[in-house]
């Protein structure tokens, strides 16, 4: 079913009109209400009024992560705070957040954009949906609540945690459908095993998303599980997840791009590249009022497609993403920078000893170890200071980065250096 | 002059050990007494040696994680009743023991240890009437 076949079916010149007139506005508004912008504009020799029509989207400026945080944490915002209802939150490299601040207004589109992936999932109102996604100020869990409820499907939040509980009440309340983390999703598979109870399940969809999966990932879940299962894309800073999702036909991401405003653009040069191109994703946010954003860098690589879907949608499609232009990993769903790593073992130890971070899969959960080579001024002759130091380590590193982290000590001068710099990180995963 | 006391930190991997014993030789230095801590991830190695400064740069040399530590080595003449008077002693003046091992080379036959306070336990020690084998005395055999 498609939710809203007005918008996601959409004549494309027509969009495109559509498009124009909602960019000339916002860009107007962040002009007048965003000193951030109205600088870069000004500095570029822009003026609202060049704006005109959705063609000349690439006279605007860039606008990064680093942007977000130098401005932490109000300060992008276009409409006084007594207008938000909303925050989210994720982690940032060096300790401050990334904000991201919503309007009544735009907590709705949001839903309006979740509704719309669950619809082209297969989720319709008389489906009953755990969410278990993590709620708070990560997007997932909150972001898909609301947009099943919009729905009108029968939404439990179940978060994360709890892993036999979360199978005992899929059973017991018979649901039909499950959005999680894909290598969450795995992992109940195998607890589903476990309590042997797969044949007394209702499932039949899963909607995955906020961390990098393989096809032959999505596959083996359907397989295992006997269900369909849809990957959907979004990020914070746009508004969370509903920016993106795949339908039936599975031939790539269907951008909700009435809201949100699709480019691809080479990390080298920052001009548009053609389609079927790997590039960088570009978001520009035609219709939020909270924290409008004009060209966004999400760092994720992709391509894209304007070719129209077999299923009558002619929205754009971006392909499986190809990696990223950054060093940011994202371990269970959640964004992690090296530098974060540097910082709280500089914070701890005065100076930064080496270290590696490896990132592997066991069990299809995300799994983080990070060796520190032991040096003189942490050295110690006692098994039981040494104990404690890797203790310490890892907690420093569990309360800045928010997932759990082993640590191991080694000899020094045993991990790798190449081209007189250290390799950081070593990621054991697979995504192809 | 207090005994001094080599430890090394060792990965659970193979022929590290084997690095250690080697360097130590070719620089000819003796080995005359060690013990192993061993934890799921990593060993320490506890090492009294013949020339312990020059064994520390020797070891760092090659890569090692070493360092020199404070500790006692107790003449054992009569092994289990001293052994016993020792713990007492300790015990009775609040005296934990970290660590330790004994040491048997030529004709002396001692206990080493690491203590939470190598003062203390001296003072303590002597009071017993146990005699401190001297490093001079180790070092050269």
């Amino acid at each position: 079913m498609i939710w809203n076949e007005a918008r996601e079916c959409m004549d494309r010149e027509q969009m495109a009109i559509m498009q124009g007139k909602r960019l000339a506005k916002q860009v107007s508004n962040v002009y007048h209400n965003v000193p951030f912008y109205r600088k870069k504009m000004q500095e570029l020799g822009l003026e609202p009024g060049d704006i005109k029509g959705i063609e000349d989207i690439t006279k605007l400026p860039f606008t990064t992560k680093q942007d977000l945080r130098d401005n932490y944490p109000f300060g992008l915002l276009a409409v006084p705070k007594s207008q938000i209802v909303r925050v989210h939150a994720s982690s940032g490299t060096t300790g401050k957040a990334t904000v991201v601040a919503y309007t009544r207004k735009d907590i709705e589109l949001w839903q309006e954009c979740v509704a719309r992936a669950l619809s082209m999932s297969g989720i319709d109102k008389s489906d009953r949906l755990q969410v278990a996604y993590g709620y708070g100020l990560f997007t997932g869990g909150l972001g898909l609540h609301y947009g099943a409820e919009n729905l009108g499907c029968m939404t439990v939040p179940m978060s994360t945690g709890n892993t036999k509980r979360l199978v005992t009440l899929m059973e017991d309340f018979e649901a039909t459908a499950i959005a999680c983390t894909p290598s969450y999703l795995l992992h109940i598979a195998e607890v589903i095993e476990e309590m042997g109870v797969k044949d007394k399940l209702k499932l039949k969809t899963a909607i995955c998303g906020a961390e990098p999966w393989t096809e032959k990932m999505r596959l083996q879940i359907e397989e295992s599980l006997g269900i369909h299962a849809h990957d959907i894309y979004g990020l914070s800073e746009i508004c969370g997840p509903g920016v993106a999702c795949d339908c039936e036909h599975h031939s790539g991401l269907h951008i909700q791009d009435d809201h949100f405003f699709a480019e691809i653009v080479s990390p080298d040069t920052l001009e548009p590249v053609e389609d079927g191109v790997v590039g960088e994703l570009v978001f520009t946010t035609l219709t939020k009022e909270g924290l409008p954003l004009l060209r966004y860098r999400t760092k994720d690589l992709t391509s894209i497609t304007h070719d129209r879907c077999e299923c009558g949608r002619t929205t754009p499609r971006i392909s499986r993403f190809k990696g990223r232009s950054d060093d940011m990993l994202i371990i269970r769903g959640v964004n992690v920078f090296p530098s974060q790593v540097e910082s709280a073992l500089l914070e701890l130890a005065g100076t930064t000893p080496h270290y590696l971070m490896i990132v592997d899969r066991v069990n299809n959960l995300d799994t983080l170890e990070v060796q520190v080579e032991v040096e003189e001024r942490f050295f110690s002759d006692e098994v039981k200071e040494l104990e404690k130091l890797t203790k310490t380590i890892a907690k420093t590193l569990q309360d800045a980065l928010l997932i759990a982290v082993k640590v191991k000590l080694v000899e020094p001068r045993t991990l790798e250096r190449s081209m007189g710099k250290a390799v950081r990180v070593i990621d054991n995963r697979k995504f192809d | 002059m207090g005994m001094k006391q080599l430890s090394v930190f060792i990965e659970n991997r193979e022929g590290r050990l084997e690095n250690v014993s080697q360097s130590l030789s070719e620089n000819g230095i003796n080995i005359i007494s060690v013990s192993l801590a061993d934890t799921s991830e990593y060993g320490m190695l506890r090492l009294i040696v013949s020339d312990p400064e020059k064994g520390k740069s020797v070891l760092k040399e090659n890569g090692f994680a070493a360092m020199l530590s404070d500790v006692i080595a107790v003449d054992m003449p009569k092994y289990f009743t001293s052994l016993n008077q020792l713990m007492k002693t300790l015990s009775e003046i609040n005296i934990n023991v970290e660590y330790m091992y004994s040491l048997s080379a030529g004709d002396i036959s001692a206990i080493i240890i690491k203590t939470s306070d190598n003062d203390k336990a001296a003072e303590g020690i002597e009071k017993a009437g146990l005699k401190q084998v001297k490093a001079e005395d180790v070092y050269g055999l």
